[in-house]
Order: C-alpha cells, then structure tokens, then sequence
C-alpha cells in the first residue's frame, strides 16, 4: 500500500492499496451501503481504472469540489469514485466504477484526515480487504483492466492498425483523464 | 473554505493560492496567465492556464465568460486527442475558479527553431521544406476533425523530440499549442481563414522562409479530404482579407 502526496494538494495525502482477487467484495460494498462509518474509503473497481494518473486525477477533482463546496455525493470517498466516471449520472457512475458483488480487484483510497494515520489505515485495509496486495502500477492495473469495457465507457476511438487492441495507449489515457475532467460541464 | 469575495486580478485560485508546489509564470496574454508547474504527480509537469477574474467585468458576466472559454478550450483539446490530433493532453480544469492543467510539451517553439536554423549546412532547405511540410500535415489533421485554431503562429507550434531521433533543431513532431481561441465548426471560410492567419503569420515572422510556404499547402492536401475547397476558397480570402461581413 501506498500513501502519496499529490502536488499543490499537501493537506490531502492519498492513501492508496490496490487488491487482486478479493473475495470479500459482497461485504464491502454492503458496509458502504449501511453507510458504516468504519468504511469511509473509496472502493473502486479496479478493472474500470485507466491509470494511476487517472485515479489521481479523480481525487484531485474530488478534493477540488470538495473544498468549493460542489461535491454532488455524500463524503468525499464517494466522491472518488464519481469522479473516475466520465457521465452525470451518480448511480450509473457507482455501478460502472465502483465495487459490485462481482468485483474481482479493487482499489481502495482515503484521502487522510487527522484521526487516522497512514499505519491504521493500511492495517485496517489488509485486515478487511480479502485480497493479494499488489504495487499501485499501471503494470498491475493493465493485468486486471477489462479494456473493452473501458474502451466502450469512456467512448474511446477504435484502437489503432500497429496499437495493440488489448492495452490501453498514452492518448487513450489522456481521453479517460480529460473526459472525467470534463464531467457536469 | 469560501471564495474571496473580491478576487484581485492576479490572485491565483485554489488550490494553487496555498499550494507549497512551484508555480512558475512563463507567459501571459491578455485573457490568461500560463505557469509551468507539475500536477498530479512530482514528475509530471504541466502547463497551467490560469484566467483570473476581470474586475472591470460584472462578477455575473465574468463567471460566464471565464466558464464558456476555458470549456471550449478543453472540449476542442479532448475532441483533438480523439481524433488523434497532436495536442497537449487536458490533466485537469475548474471552470468555476478558471484555470487548466495541461500536459506540458518538450521541446521548442518552431518559431525559435526557424530563426535559429542552421543556413550554412548542406540540405538546410531541404529540411525546412520537411519541416513546412509537418506543419501543413498537423493543421490538416485539425481542420480534418473539425477544429480551426484561430490563432495559427509558429510561435504556437511545438516541435516535440521524437525518442531516437537525431536531434536536430527542425526535427521533432509538431504538437500545436493555444487554442484559446479555436472553435469546432465545418465552415470552408473558418478553415481558409485559419490557413491565411498563418500564411501572413509566417510572413512577417520569417519574412527570409516565406517561400517555402507552399509547402505547408502540400503538407495540408496530402491529409486533409476537403483541403481542395479550402484553398480555393483561401484566394478568395487572399483578395479581401481576413474579414468577410466588414462589420467590427
């Protein structure tokens, strides 16, 4: 797991575990729907994430929208995950990017207040989540991306003659990244 | 945390007023202030568009305006990538507070490469003439995804060092820059104009090079399907300047 300080954003730092084959997703997507307030993470799918830079990206307009006021959901860490979709839609954005009982991998974020530090977070993580704790890398997100479904999602172009249809490209990264910004305009 | 009230005009928005990031101001316009800085991560760096609040303008008014330019500036970035246009990529915005995070381009502008060619060398031609062809190429590319630039200079033309290549000054891909003031429209006039704005751009700017422009038209035919009308109409637009309607 990982805790990472984005720039011009000190005050938020992101604490970061990505999950292989995690067996409990059930379980913590119903402790989100009980809004227990243990878990207070953003749990995302990590098929549907495009890049680390994309999931930072999503905080950043997260926190953004957070300290003017403009988040459209209940805490920050739902926050997350609708701002790793690319559509208005809240619900619809939870189902494509979030956990479901079917969620193989995930990605789990708290953006870090005073009461938590990094070790009880981690600590808390590894006990709940039921999964292989992999390196935050695009290396392991690109081993669990279903590319078709990000392709179709984000309304990405056809991959290119000499691209290799089953990964994503720099500029298929950079359309995900400016179509989440982009979002509710 | 609330918004100042009575923003000054060269306050930078949150969070880049408290950021302990550095903020570098590398140019500025009459709508914008561009800062070199990094985003997102430590080793990413960006290009951030800043266009803070016009005091002069009503607070209502200014909202709108700074809200309509930095979207359109982002959609036409994001519908360039799409269309695989070379552009810098959109890393972020707030169209409330008015600024744009965009991926920042390696290399020089083709304006600093052209006046600082080498004419001595053997095939110093040769290579311009390559060099005006890309550009005819890249604004081709544009105008095929229905874009025009509005602003086409070669001080708003990157040349990117491509990896592996021998880095010679007018080598390197062409990524255009400032689209400010670009718009998304299928108007053969928009495209000739955009197309005559560089032609006396390139002119004045390189008035030694300006025979090679021709080039830049061939570059511009070999990708774009619609480039016949487009020239045609830009004779027109040759005669009679830049304006059509003759009002403002």
């Amino acid at each position: 797991m990982e805790s990472i300080t984005v720039p011009h954003l000190p005050a938020h730092t992101l604490h970061v575990g990505l999950f292989k084959d995690v067996k409990n997703a059930t379980f913590l997507r119903q402790q989100l729907l009980d809004i227990n307030t243990d878990f207070q993470y953003a749990f995302a799918d990590a098929s549907m994430v495009a890049s680390r830079q994309a999931v930072i990206a999503a905080c950043s307009r997260a926190i953004d929208d957070s300290i003017f006021g403009r988040m459209k959901t209940r805490n920050l860490h739902s926050e997350i995950v609708f701002a790793l979709s690319a559509i208005s839609n809240i619900s619809e954005s939870f189902r494509r990017m979030g956990i479901q009982d079917t969620t193989k991998h995930v990605l789990a974020i708290k953006v870090l207040d005073e009461s938590l530090t990094a070790t009880q977070v981690h600590a808390f993580l590894g006990e709940h989540v039921h999964g292989t704790v992999v390196a935050f890398t695009d290396e392991e997100l690109s081993s669990m991306q279903d590319v078709p479904r990000i392709r179709k999602i984000y309304k990405l172009p056809p991959a290119g003659k000499d691209e290799n249809a089953k990964s994503l490209s720099k500029t298929d990264e950079a359309i995900v990244i400016g179509s989440m910004a982009l979002r509710g305009s | 945390m609330a918004a100042d009230p009575l923003p000054t005009s060269h306050a930078l928005p949150s969070p880049f007023s408290t950021s302990t990031t550095p903020l570098t101001l590398i140019a500025q316009g009459a709508e914008a202030l561009l800062y070199h800085t990094t985003f997102l991560s430590p080793t990413t760096p960006c290009a951030l568009k800043i266009r803070p609040a016009k005091p002069w303008r009503h607070p209502t008014l200014d909202k709108r305006l700074t809200r309509q330019r930095i979207l359109a500036e982002a959609r036409v970035l994001v519908k360039c990538l799409r269309e695989g246009v070379a552009v810098p990529a959109v890393l972020g915005l707030d169209w409330e507070t008015g600024w744009m995070a965009m991926q920042w381009i390696d290399g020089g502008s083709v304006k600093e490469a052209v006046r600082g060619r080498d004419v001595s060398v053997n095939g110093a031609d040769g290579v311009l003439k390559g060099l005006m062809r890309r550009i005819g190429r890249a604004v081709g590319g544009l105008h095929a995804a229905g874009v025009v630039h509005g602003d086409l200079t070669t001080s708003n033309m990157m040349l990117r060092p491509i990896a592996g290549e021998t880095a010679d000054r007018l080598r390197g891909e062409i990524v255009l820059i400032d689209f400010g003031l670009a718009t998304q429209t299928v108007q053969e006039e928009d495209r000739a104009v955009d197309l005559y704005v560089l032609e006396r751009a390139f002119g004045s700017t390189h008035p030694r090079e300006e025979g090679t422009f021709p080039e830049v038209l061939e570059g511009y035919r070999e990708v774009f399907k619609g480039a016949k009308g487009t020239l045609r109409r830009l004779e027109e637009v040759r005669m009679r300047g830049r304006k059509k309607s003759m009002v403002g």
